[in-house]
């Protein structure tokens, strides 16, 4: 098995600053997109999706004065590699705590990379009602799809390598705004 | 044919030899014993830096024929009984049908000419079919070949009956052995009751079980002026009440197994049902006393308890498992290494209470020591030799040993039944 | 904290992290059971054999239902339908139902250290749903997440079991996980049910009922057996209720929030009156509700992932 622990960062493909344009930029798009604002609602996918859903919904609220309310998913239990993961994965709490039926729902997380998250979370929110739509906001776009699913919103477009490793720091937990790509020195 | 047995250290706490000495054999009888003896007509078996003792005599084993014979038989018994260095060994009466008339003893003692390696000595029950109520006719029996009695597993409760059958006994000049035992008090127990049946959720036989009986026994025995023998004697609270009678003169003699020596309740957080006996493995303090109670002297006899039975009995959930170590390949090898090695007890105290006394118990004159005239019975044993506990290896045809895997020093390595040799390890 | 256990046999030898690990998880799964769909796809495909040698209601249909909002097939098993009354082996039993290709067995059976005989000769996961008076690990998980619910923690809270300790697989459970976790468990009972040596499990034990309820915040009945008066572990039921029962009067010593437990099923009147087993101190149904959540998390923990399977 590769050593994961040991990698070599080759960029730092965002900061603080372009985070947050990017976000705003998306924000806009999103007021765009959805004529009926009151209807949405956030849906952050554990764990930097929860921080960037609640900075999106704070952005709408200083551009629209209104309240987005953001609940957050864990797709744990959704999962379909379970049986190969090669850890425990500790399962968290999923805390929505609006309805989610009829609803504009905005989906967000950091990276998109195979698609298999996204249609855990996806399952996982159909059966907690049936919105009216989901949509989707990435902050990255790494590409590697292996479903056919596609981003509304996406911060950044980066072409990657599969051996690649896409960081995304938040402050909220990690001290800092950035995005790095690095790659494992481990056995090749 | 003549056998000599050269150079060997002759252990003989009767004669209260320990010496490097020749001993000379001929039709079945010890017919010399002393420093250097020369026969050109016999056959040499040299024995320097083997320990010579009396054959061992088990005094509790089980043998399970006539009736159970899927768990053993008078001949797989004797089998494992002289690979385990016993020359002699005394079957308990709880076989189907019950040893308790003249035609069963009998029966027995003509399997065993047919078929046993070691001389076996038939226990008639004390009681019909050891129900406790009407006394088995104890003269008789002890004619036809019985050397002791007792109901073994289903003790008296009647002390009216005990009572009647130590008086009785006299008349037959053998011991009664009691497997002291409250089945009131035990119940449906199936381990110790203490801290660890708790822990483990199993029923508990509380030491109180076996100490009434004992106490109630010795009482009997003080009153009838009869001897009585109590067989694996497990707790503190026995030992104790055993010491005060024998301060007190009472005619007893007491037995302990290596298995309440070396293992304790404790032991039964695998639920092994191996360890599942009766008496159970007791408490680590009974343990304690029951060395100190071998090296007083106030337990007088090694003795299996050899209980053997079928895998697939004991293959199973802990309380349905029958109780019951399979004892004889194992005793001499544990003793030796847990007791002797240790300096716990001398070589000759072993010998005393695995041989000597137990032919005084039953009586056996000719048994328990070297001295001409005496039968050719003996145990060879290798103080040094290493051995590994390996169930498959068993003559028993049972398996249900808990010392599986163990390793042990000292080992019986030639075994000797009327001047023929009945086991000998290749590599002794 | 990963929880690294193939199975769950007792609690005894749980360390407190992997105790705690269990209890957050169960937070987890407790809020699936209030959902419009109760279920999530984690376990789709796999097989659970509630394997029951015992009666049980209760534990049975809450392993069940656990079972389901994880997806995971389920086959109900009890001695009464099987062939174990014809004498089948519990190990042929075991073996039989291994080669139908199942993941987990859930076992209740009469007999102490059942599971654990279980677990040397077969490959499935085992979860001990009760063996004898031994163990019943997942009854004191709920018990101690309940307490944790309404409590907010474990540590130093005054715990007091009452009832038949002896025979009570739930008491064994819960001394061992309550001590473990910090809290101060008080066992009451006849001393006949309560014996000395309880205390090297790091418990006291009072024989006086209204004392030992002075300061307490958990009350724990347990059900009394009329099996055991037969046996003369205490005179008569009479007897037993004037001394052990749990009555508005006796209430009133404990804490003014203590809370009542009760594992089930209660002999209403006996060890327990009518109207503190239906009051709002009565934890008696969130026991029930907890079970579910808890023994999904216990599922999960151990069913989940690669790595035991590398351990072990």
């Amino acid at each position: 098995m590769e050593d994961k622990t040991k990698e070599k960062v080759k960029a730092r493909v965002m900061d603080s600053r372009k985070i947050k344009r990017v976000l705003h930029r998306m924000t806009t798009e999103i007021i765009e997109h959805n004529r009926n604002l009151k209807n949405l609602v956030i849906v952050g996918i554990r764990t930097r999706g929860i921080y960037l859903g609640k900075r999106i919904s704070a952005q709408i609220k200083e551009m629209e004065n209104i309240e987005i309310p953001v609940g957050v998913l864990d797709i744990t239990l959704y999962r379909d590699d379970f049986s190969e993961l090669e850890s425990q994965h500790m399962v968290k709490k999923t805390e929505i705590n609006f309805s989610v039926a009829n609803k504009d729902i905005l989906l967000v997380d950091d990276v998109l990379f195979t698609g298999r998250t996204i249609r855990a979370a996806m399952d996982s929110i159909i059966d907690l009602g049936r919105p009216q739509t989901i949509q989707l906001l990435i902050l990255i776009d790494r590409g590697h799809r292996e479903l056919p699913i596609r981003a509304h919103y996406v911060g950044k477009f980066l072409p990657t390598s599969k051996r690649e490793i896409v960081h995304v720091r938040l402050k909220e937990i990690d001290d800092k705004d950035e995005v790095l790509i690095s790659e494992p020195t481990g056995i090749k | 044919m003549k056998l000599l047995i050269k150079n060997g250290r002759v252990i003989d706490p009767a004669s209260r030899t320990d010496e490097t000495l020749d001993i000379l054999i001929d039709r079945g009888k010890i017919t010399e014993v002393k420093d250097k003896i020369e026969d050109k007509d016999a056959r040499v078996l040299e024995a320097s830096r083997l320990v010579v003792a009396p054959g061992f005599i088990d005094m509790h084993t089980h043998l399970r024929e006539p009736g159970q014979e899927y768990k053993e038989t008078i001949k797989t018994g004797s089998r494992a009984a002289a690979k385990g260095g016993f020359t002699s060994i005394a079957c308990m009466p709880n076989t189907q049908p019950v040893n308790d008339n003249r035609g069963t003893t009998e029966y027995i003692l003509s399997q065993a000419k047919k078929s046993a390696v070691t001389n076996i000595f038939p226990i008639a029950a004390v009681s019909k079919e050891q129900k406790g109520k009407i006394l088995t006719d104890m003269a008789d029996i002890a004619e036809g070949g019985a050397v002791a009695f007792s109901d073994d597993g289903n003790p008296v409760a009647n002390s009216q009956i005990m009572r009647r059958a130590l008086e009785y006994s006299k008349i037959v000049d053998t011991p009664v052995i009691d497997h002291c035992e409250d089945k009131q008090l035990s119940e449906d127990g199936m381990m110790h009751e203490g801290y660890y049946s708790y822990l483990f959720g199993l029923k508990g036989i509380p030491s109180t079980s076996e100490e009434v009986m004992v106490s109630r026994n010795l009482s009997l025995a003080r009153k009838a002026e009869t001897p009585i023998h109590l067989a694996h004697i497990s707790t503190k609270g026995s030992v104790e009440f055993i010491q005060q009678a024998k301060e007190k003169k009472i005619p007893v003699t007491a037995e302990v197994t290596p298995h309440h020596l070396f293992l304790t309740d404790a032991s039964l957080k695998t639920y092994d049902p191996n360890l599942k006996v009766n008496p159970p493995l007791r408490s680590e303090e009974d343990v304690q006393s029951l060395m100190e109670g071998v090296k007083k002297g106030i337990l007088d006899v090694f003795a299996t308890d050899h209980a053997p039975h079928a895998f697939d009995e004991k293959d199973t959930e802990f309380d349905l498992a029958p109780f019951g170590i399979n004892g004889l390949e194992t005793a001499v090898s544990l003793i030796l290494d847990r007791l002797v090695k240790k300096n716990l007890i001398s070589i000759s105290r072993f010998v005393q209470m695995i041989s000597t006394t137990p032919a005084s118990i039953f009586k056996l004159e000719n048994k328990g020591n070297i001295s001409p005239g005496a039968d050719a019975d003996l145990t060879i044993l290798n103080l040094h030799k290493e051995i590994t506990v390996d169930v498959n290896q068993f003559e028993s045809k049972s398996r249900n040993s808990p010392f599986h895997g163990w390793k042990l020093r000292g080992a019986p390595v030639i075994t000797i039944v009327g001047g023929k040799i009945v086991y000998s390890l290749q590599k002794h | 904290m990963p929880f690294n256990q193939k199975h769950l046999l007792g609690i005894e030898h749980l360390s407190p992290s992997e105790i705690t690990t269990l209890l957050e998880a169960g937070e987890s799964f407790l809020e699936i059971s209030t959902r419009e769909v109760k279920k999530v796809p984690i376990f789709r495909g796999k097989t659970i054999v509630n394997l029951f040698f015992e009666p049980s209601t209760r534990t049975r249909s809450s392993f069940e239902l656990a079972a389901k909002r994880l997806s995971s097939d389920i086959l109900n098993f009890s001695s009464q339908s099987s062939s174990v009354v014809k004498g089948e082996s519990l190990k042929d039993t075991v073996r039989n139902l291994e080669a139908m290709n199942v993941d987990t067995l859930i076992i209740r059976h009469s007999c102490s250290g059942a599971p654990h005989y279980v677990t040397t000769f077969c490959q499935s996961h085992v979860i001990n749903a009760g063996d004898g008076p031994h163990e019943h690990p997942t009854q004191a998980l709920l018990d101690a997440f309940t307490i944790k619910q309404e409590k907010k923690k474990l540590e130093n809270l005054k715990v007091v079991i009452v009832g038949d300790i002896l025979h009570s697989r739930v008491a064994r459970s819960n001394i061992f996980l309550l001590t473990k976790l910090g809290a101060h468990v008080v066992l009451v009972g006849p001393p006949s049910l309560v014996p000395v040596e309880f205390k090297k499990f790091g418990v006291d034990i009072d024989y006086n009922l209204d004392r030992a309820l002075e300061k307490a915040d958990v009350i724990m009945m347990l059900r009394i057996q009329s099996e055991r008066q037969q046996k003369n572990y205490f005179p008569s039921i009479r007897e037993y209720i004037n001394l052990y029962s749990l009555n508005p009067k006796r209430y009133r010593r404990a804490k003014k929030d203590a809370i009542i437990m009760h594992p089930g099923p209660i002999n209403r009147g006996v060890e327990l009156s009518t109207d503190l087993a239906d009051s709002a101190k009565s934890m008696i149904l969130k026991q029930v509700e907890h079970g579910i959540a808890i023994r999904m998390a216990v599922l999960y923990l151990l069913m989940g992932g690669k790595e035991r399977e590398i351990i072990d």
